[in-house]
């Protein structure tokens, strides 16, 4: 028997199989077995911060197109980061139209090719001309209509008028005001100007993120009538100085409770009555109120400081992943995204399209500021307003014809973020 | 082990120190050579000409150093107190474990956790401020009980007892019995075992708690700005904002100084405990 085994022939068939294994190996290590490939299903790696990556989202995507998003959250400040450090970590970012001005430069972005995305001449004049219902808003920042066309696919600087490839698709946008506890404060707040009023002493809080706090604390000089900004998004270093000084002399008399970094944090302050006046969200004010307590994000006569997000391409992306990403686009301007996004309380780049995935109580609610018919959920089914009751704010043309200016990056930045690091530590 | 030290802590701690003087720009980061972020720093030290206040950069490392020298001495004092507890007044070693095992049980828990459950005892409308007013001690609300020096300290403290505690307790254990009998034979009084005796033999524990305290103090950024309301500067939140503004070689700038200054207090410590020839 054991003659056998160590025959000629059976080592022969040893060494043709191993062969045969080490080949297969190889043609899968490689990629090279083209049917496999073929069928193999694409994978989006979305990059973006977690309030706008949407479980939801992602399951109705890939049920109507087979393809799967993985969501990739980080902080605002690290969509940028990873935008410029590692753009080959995502296929599809989801950034800041501010974050542009950091991010193009790089040519770490691939020019979205217009003629691809079949919504393309739908998208609000917002952000394309900067009007609303014809009317222009204020454009002090980064608004969007000075970032959004690139001269090229390959291009590392914005177009000033409108050419065929976009920097970002806009996907989601805001204007935001102060949040207030009209339940503790008792009486009308209209002007930017409270946030400073000796009255709310040690009971305000100021976003702690630099670029957009910053913003929030002109809002404030301009309203006490200290000082008008040529551009609140781009002051000069005198500028960045008058305003600082004017923040650390009130926290010095004690005017913040606590300054704000994270969405959770400032639903804390206002839920607990540690601040009942502050910078805020949407959002945040939204979840206030589900705990049952009186909160309002308060129109103010100065206007908002708007924001807007969208998506963008790796311009290291091609292939079928490049078809994907735009396939993805396509559906999110498509109406079910864009209802969805509308009824969370943000506003959809489409209008038109979202408008048909919605019932007309909840379009009217939302977008045409006229009281509920009945009552308002969220996409989730948490009751968020009851019938009768009235968006703060107003309408779409109300709020959003009301922007004063855009969240930005000025170009005094570094100094800005110095002088900023001055103020938490006085 | 030469080649982790070297792959793991001198290459990352020199390529921070090259980045620190290469020239700032936002989006990409290009060898140079430039003093300008260091001058930055220090730009308006110690006095800003204008407002004759002390500047940043000083205020801030005051303010992290006034939190270490605080943390440290009130840690010293709680570790070495436990510390002693346990070792001298728990009978039996099964008691001792036990104990000892109990005091580590919070260290369970992730330690943002442990500083957020502080809030709603602190807060305006918290536990502590219902409690004093219902009991007719304070008529409105404390507020430097939250977003405060204090609660900022009440957290470096209840984070960080541990890592002065068990150093303390492991040289405590070492300690010979006999030496103890033996300060009593000759008359001691319990204080003067403690002080001449137990402290002197617990330096080595002393030293390397201290070391954990101080470093963890220092580098901080998440308890001063979750416990101090963002409103209170530290070093570390400083390099933290840069970093998150593409500011590296500023960040990196800072940290060469951070580790310059806590360097300098290792040193400091070393000389009053040759460690190495305890160890």
């Amino acid at each position: 028997m054991n003659d056998e085994q160590n025959s000629p022939n059976a080592t022969l068939q040893r060494r043709a199989l191993l062969k045969g294994t080490a080949g297969l190996a190889g043609i899968l290590a490689t990629g090279m077995a083209p049917a496999v490939h073929a069928q193999e299903a694409i994978v989006l790696r979305y990059l973006g911060t977690a309030v706008n990556q949407d479980k939801a989202i992602a399951d109705k995507f890939k049920a109507d197109t087979g393809i799967t998003v993985q969501y990739v959250a980080v902080p605002t400040d690290d969509v940028i980061k990873r935008a410029v450090t590692a753009p080959n970590s995502f296929d599809l970012i989801d950034a800041e139209f501010f974050s542009l001005k950091k991010i193009v430069p790089t040519g770490n972005l691939k020019g979205i090719d217009t003629q691809r995305i079949k919504n393309a001449d739908k998208i609000t004049t917002l952000f394309t001309k900067g009007t609303v219902n014809g009317k222009a808003v204020g454009d002090q920042g980064t608004a969007p209509k000075k970032v959004i066309y690139l001269e090229g696919e390959k291009s590392k600087v914005f177009a000033t008028t409108p050419t065929r490839f976009m920097s970002l698709i806009p996907t989601v946008y805001n204007a935001d005001t102060l949040g207030i506890r009209p339940d503790l404060i008792k009486r009308p707040i209209t002007s930017w100007a409270e946030l400073l009023n000796p009255e709310f002493k040690g009971k305000t809080a100021l976003l702690n993120i630099p670029s957009i706090g910053i913003m929030d604390a002109a809002m404030v000089v301009e309203a006490l009538g200290r000082y008008k900004y040529p551009d609140k998004g781009n002051m000069t270093k005198a500028e960045i100085d008058l305003t600082i000084k004017t923040l650390i002399e009130a926290k010095r008399a004690g005017q913040f409770r606590a300054l704000w970094k994270d969405f959770n944090e400032s639903v804390n302050l206002m839920a607990s009555g540690e601040v009942v006046i502050q910078s805020m969200w949407s959002p945040a004010v939204t979840a206030v109120r589900t705990k049952g307590i009186d909160c309002v994000f308060q129109p103010l006569k100065e206007g908002y400081r708007a924001w807007a997000a969208g998506f963008g391409l790796p311009a290291t992306l091609s292939g079928r992943k490049l078809d994907g990403a735009y396939e993805f686009i396509n559906w999110f301007l498509d109406g079910w995204a864009g209802a969805y996004l509308n009824r969370q309380g943000y506003y959809s780049a489409v209008l038109d399209t979202a408008k048909a995935k919605m019932e007309a109580y909840e379009w009217a609610y939302w977008m045409e500021g006229k009281p509920a018919t009945q009552d308002i959920k969220s996409p989730k089914g948490d009751l968020l307003a009851k019938a009768g009751s009235v968006r703060d704010g107003g309408s779409y043309d109300q709020r959003m014809g009301a922007i004063a200016c855009w969240n930005a990056l000025m170009d005094e930045n570094t100094y800005m973020v110095q002088k900023w690091n001055e103020f938490v530590a006085a | 082990m030469g080649w982790v030290f070297l792959v793991f802590f001198v290459l990352p701690v020199l390529l921070v120190g090259v980045v620190s003087v290469w020239p700032q720009n936002e989006y990409t980061l290009q060898p140079g050579f430039t003093l300008e972020n260091y001058a930055t720093i220090l730009r308006g030290c110690p006095f800003d000409a204008e407002s004759g206040d002390l500047c940043v950069t000083f205020k801030t490392y005051l303010s992290t150093l006034k939190f270490g020298v605080l943390v440290w001495a009130i840690t010293l004092v709680l570790g070495f107190t436990i510390a002693y507890f346990v070792a001298f007044h728990v009978p039996g070693l099964a008691a001792q474990t036990v104990i000892f095992t109990l005091m580590t049980i919070p260290f369970w828990t992730s330690n943002v956790i442990r500083m957020i459950s502080w809030m709603p005892l602190l807060g305006r409308n918290g536990w502590v401020n219902d409690t004093l007013q219902s009991l007719g001690v304070t008529r409105a609300p404390l507020d430097w009980l939250l977003y405060s020096d204090f609660s900022v300290v009440l957290a470096f403290v209840h984070l960080n007892t541990t890592f002065m505690l068990v150093p303390i307790f492991n040289s405590m254990m070492k300690i010979d019995r006999s030496l103890i009998e033996a300060a009593d034979d000759c008359g001691a009084s319990a204080w003067q075992t403690v002080w001449q005796v137990i402290v002197p033999l617990c330096r080595t524990g002393i030293l390397i708690g201290s070391i954990f305290v101080v470093t963890l103090v220092m580098g901080d950024f998440v308890t001063v700005g979750v416990m101090g309301g963002q409103q209170i500067a530290s070093v570390g939140k400083i390099i933290q904002v840069q970093t998150s503004y593409l500011q590296f070689p500023l960040a990196a700038a800072n940290a060469v100084v951070l580790l310059g200054v806590v360097m300098l207090f290792i040193v400091a410590l070393n000389r009053l405990v040759d460690l190495r020839k305890e160890l």
